[in-house]
């Protein structure tokens, strides 16, 4: 196994609050050793030496919700692709959302996804299997089996349990295997078949809207099922004033609520979709200022514990389509960390230790990981990057099978520029070296 | 290097006061060549223009095709299915527009259908209707009309009346409407009234009478049948609290016009009674939607030089090129 010796960087590590500068040693995929200076390590017989100087050292990124779309629509993205654009962001832990074809909803195919995991993945997969079969609604998944099988936690993200008794069902029965629930929040009657945000926007390219109130009554739901349970639940993609709002309060009554947010929530708005521009088109929609104001407000005080990416990768030809039928999402494992940094970081919301917070240590103790810690005897997951240095995203250089993203063209600043997974390097230089 | 600038009309909210001006200008011309014993005039002899139609339209693809044909102009109509459509919207335009075509007119149900396949054709491409986004054509009309009737637009006052959430007619009618300096009013249920109208500079009521107070121009919005139980009771009492009938044009101006884009529900979105007064320019709007696409196609059917006049195609040179 290789060694790996990072001098000179400033190590952040929101585990213990540590920031500061410091020297790490890895060999055989384990951190072995940490401390201000290791100088005298660098002579040492095979040791890759990486210089990070005037860059940041931290645990390596944990993405809490991600769709890698394996198997069943390979042709978007696989598990290798997948985890290689994972890799290129930072990333080195994800979790894959089971509306894949078929669904995670049974041991096979959750067999699967860890074998080729195992096999051909760049960074660690942990996958989240199916609270219903088929994520119909109607029937519960054998969460217990799923567990003892790989899932680290249960969704039907992709659409909402419907049924509130299904879901309470789901959330009492879940808890005893200490299994998370993962709520993608959705009234469907509300959403009226709407495909962007109901606002100026909307009426403006005379397309359906969908309010706010379908997302804020389902996550209402969720508060009230989760303290009427007393079991914990964790709410996907928050998009709106309304529903940070509701978790906040929530959380000061002592509900047992976590939720995450996507970069993309909290550096676009409804704005976006001009044009009929269906690369802006994603579920939760793109909301007004107001929300983007109130997400960002959310991180700030914590009522939002994670950013996640929500990485759905689609196929360029699904998008050229008409508005309406266009397929919702965007891809986003190489933006992430970058448009965390500049609309967050840069912007002086959110301070380097509290962001770093919300893609590591947050994320891994609501999926139950021993992860999100740089300690001596941890697995080496790490990830540098320099917060200052500016790239443009361009559509050639994405290493994602697809390249549904908004952000073509658009500048950000922040680079990952080494990735180690488990003591090796996949991402050097900034380049992906597997 | 010839540069072919790409002339598209894909909705008012994109044109500018003095585009919409030039539209109505050359209207006018257009009108009388209609009312010449010989309808024919020279202005688009060669060129090809296609309708590819993705929804039903009687008034607008026969009011388009004989513009075309009085202006000595090729035209082609397709009608595309949309239930059995096997293949994208993009690939059957990126064809058509293999096939020599210099202006496509597209018509849908749902809305930047337009926009999405101007992206993809080197063809001018025109707006014929796309669902609730907008209805140019019917605006360019609607605008051209008032302002042969009031002799104005800026500073007039216009009612438009009904279902303006689902209407691509009313969007396209705000948008040239508040360019050009009126006053514009909604008045309909709150179910089938868009919001954030008012951060656009409209005046938002939820009764007929309210936004057709001293007004100018009393426009009556189609009502989708679609909807009826959902976002409004039944027909019978969106008729009896919302239908332009007499007692309702009290409120406006005694010398004020009512128009609408037809098909009309009469006795429901309009009453008969009302369509029959002097006040209704009904009729006229139709021929003016002749005149109005003949204009239309005249300024978006050719490629436009620096200084608006007509220019040759690159391929004829790079023809020449190659013999070379």
């Amino acid at each position: 196994m290789s060694k790996i010796l990072i001098r000179k960087g400033r190590v952040i590590n929101p585990a213990d609050g540590m920031d500061a500068q410091a020297d790490l040693y890895i060999e055989d995929g384990i951190i072995k050793n940490m401390a201000p200076d290791l100088s005298d390590m660098e002579s040492g017989d095979g040791v890759k030496v990486i210089d990070a100087k005037g860059r940041i050292v931290v645990p390596g990124l944990i993405d809490i919700h991600c769709h890698l779309r394996d198997p069943g629509y390979e042709y978007k993205e696989d598990i290798e692709t997948g985890t290689r654009s994972a890799a290129k962001g930072g990333f080195t832990s994800v979790a894959c959302m089971p509306n894949t074809n078929p669904v995670t909803d049974n041991v096979t195919v959750m067999s699967y996804i860890q074998n080729r995991a195992k096999e051909i993945g760049a960074v660690h997969v942990f996958p989240i299997g199916a609270i219903t079969k088929g994520l119909k609604g109607e029937e519960m998944a054998p969460i217990g089996e799923l567990k003892f099988a790989g899932a680290i936690a249960v969704s039907d993200d992709g659409r909402p349990v419907e049924n509130g008794n299904m879901m309470k069902n789901a959330m009492l029965y879940a808890n005893t295997f200490d299994m998370p629930v993962i709520s993608h929040c959705e009234d469907i009657p509300l959403v009226d078949g709407g495909v962007m945000n109901e606002g100026v926007m909307a009426t403006k390219l005379g397309l359906k809207g969908i309010s706010s109130a379908s997302e804020d009554a389902m996550v209402a739901r969720e508060i009230v099922l989760s303290a009427a349970t007393d079991t914990p639940v964790h709410i996907a993609h928050v998009s709106t004033k309304g529903s940070v709002e509701l978790i906040r309060d929530a959380k000061a009554r002592g509900v047992k609520v976590t939720c995450e947010t996507c970069p993309h929530y909290f550096s676009l708005t409804e704005q976006a979709c001009d044009g009929f521009n269906t690369l802006a088109k994603m579920n939760p929609p793109l909301r007004t200022e107001k929300d983007r104001l109130a997400i960002i407000e959310g991180l700030a005080d914590g009522t939002i514990d994670a950013i996640a990416t929500d990485h759905a990768p689609h196929y360029k030809d699904e998008k050229d389509v008409e508005f309406d039928l266009a397929p919702n999402g965007i891809i986003g494992f190489e933006t992430a960390l970058a448009l965390s940094l500049s609309y967050l970081y840069h912007e002086k919301k959110l301070d380097m230790m509290k962001l770093i917070e919300c893609m590591t240590v947050k994320p891994a103790k609501i999926l139950k990981l021993n992860k999100g810690e740089l300690k001596i005897g941890a697995m080496a997951d790490i990830t540098i990057f320099d917060p200052d240095m500016e790239w443009t995203v361009y559509e050639e250089e994405i290493v994602s099978k697809s390249k549904n993203t908004p952000y073509l063209g658009k500048t950000l600043k922040g680079m990952v520029t080494e990735t180690i997974v488990a003591g090796e390097l996949k991402v050097s230089e900034g380049k992906l070296i597997v | 290097m010839i540069i072919k600038p790409k002339r598209d009309l894909l909705g008012l909210k994109n044109l500018s006061a003095e585009e919409i001006r030039e539209i109505l200008h050359s209207a006018e011309t257009m009108k009388y060549v209609l009312s010449q014993p010989v309808k024919k005039a020279p202005h688009l002899l060669g060129k090809s223009i296609v309708e590819l139609f993705f929804s039903e339209s009687i008034r607008t693809k026969l009011s388009f095709e004989l513009a075309a044909k009085y202006m000595s102009g090729t035209i082609s109509t397709v009608t595309v299915p949309t239930q059995s459509m096997r293949e994208r919207i993009v690939d059957i335009a990126a064809a058509i527009d293999c096939m020599g075509t210099d202006v496509i007119i597209v018509r849908a149900n749902r809305s930047g259908v337009a926009d999405l396949i101007a992206r993809h054709v080197k063809a001018n491409v025109i707006n014929g209707g796309d669902g609730a986004n907008e209805q140019p054509m019917q605006a360019l009309v609607d605008l051209f009309t008032i302002y042969q009737k009031c002799g104005k637009i800026s500073g007039l006052k216009v009612a438009i009346v009904g279902d303006v959430r689902h209407s691509g007619v009313a969007r396209s009618n705000i948008w040239g409407l508040k360019l050009l300096g009126a006053e514009v009013c909604v008045g309909g249920p709150a179910t089938l009234i868009p919001p954030g109208l008012d951060e656009l500079g409209v005046s938002v009521f939820n009764t007929p009478q309210e936004a057709m107070l001293d007004a100018d121009v009393v426009m009556s919005v189609s009502l989708g049948k679609e909807y009826a139980g959902i976002m409004y009771p039944d027909s019978r009492e969106y008729a009896r609290f919302f239908a332009i009938d007499e007692r309702r044009m009290q409120y406006a101006k005694p010398d004020a016009i009512v128009m609408h884009a037809l098909p009309v529900r009469r006795g429901v979105e309009l009453m008969s009674r009302v369509m029959s007064l002097k006040n209704s320019v009904l009729d006229e709007q139709v021929t003016n939607g002749v005149a109005v696409k003949m204009a239309v196609l005249y300024l978006y059917g050719r490629k436009k030089g620096l200084q608006g006049n007509e220019i040759k195609d690159i391929s004829d040179n790079e023809k020449g090129g190659i013999l070379k």
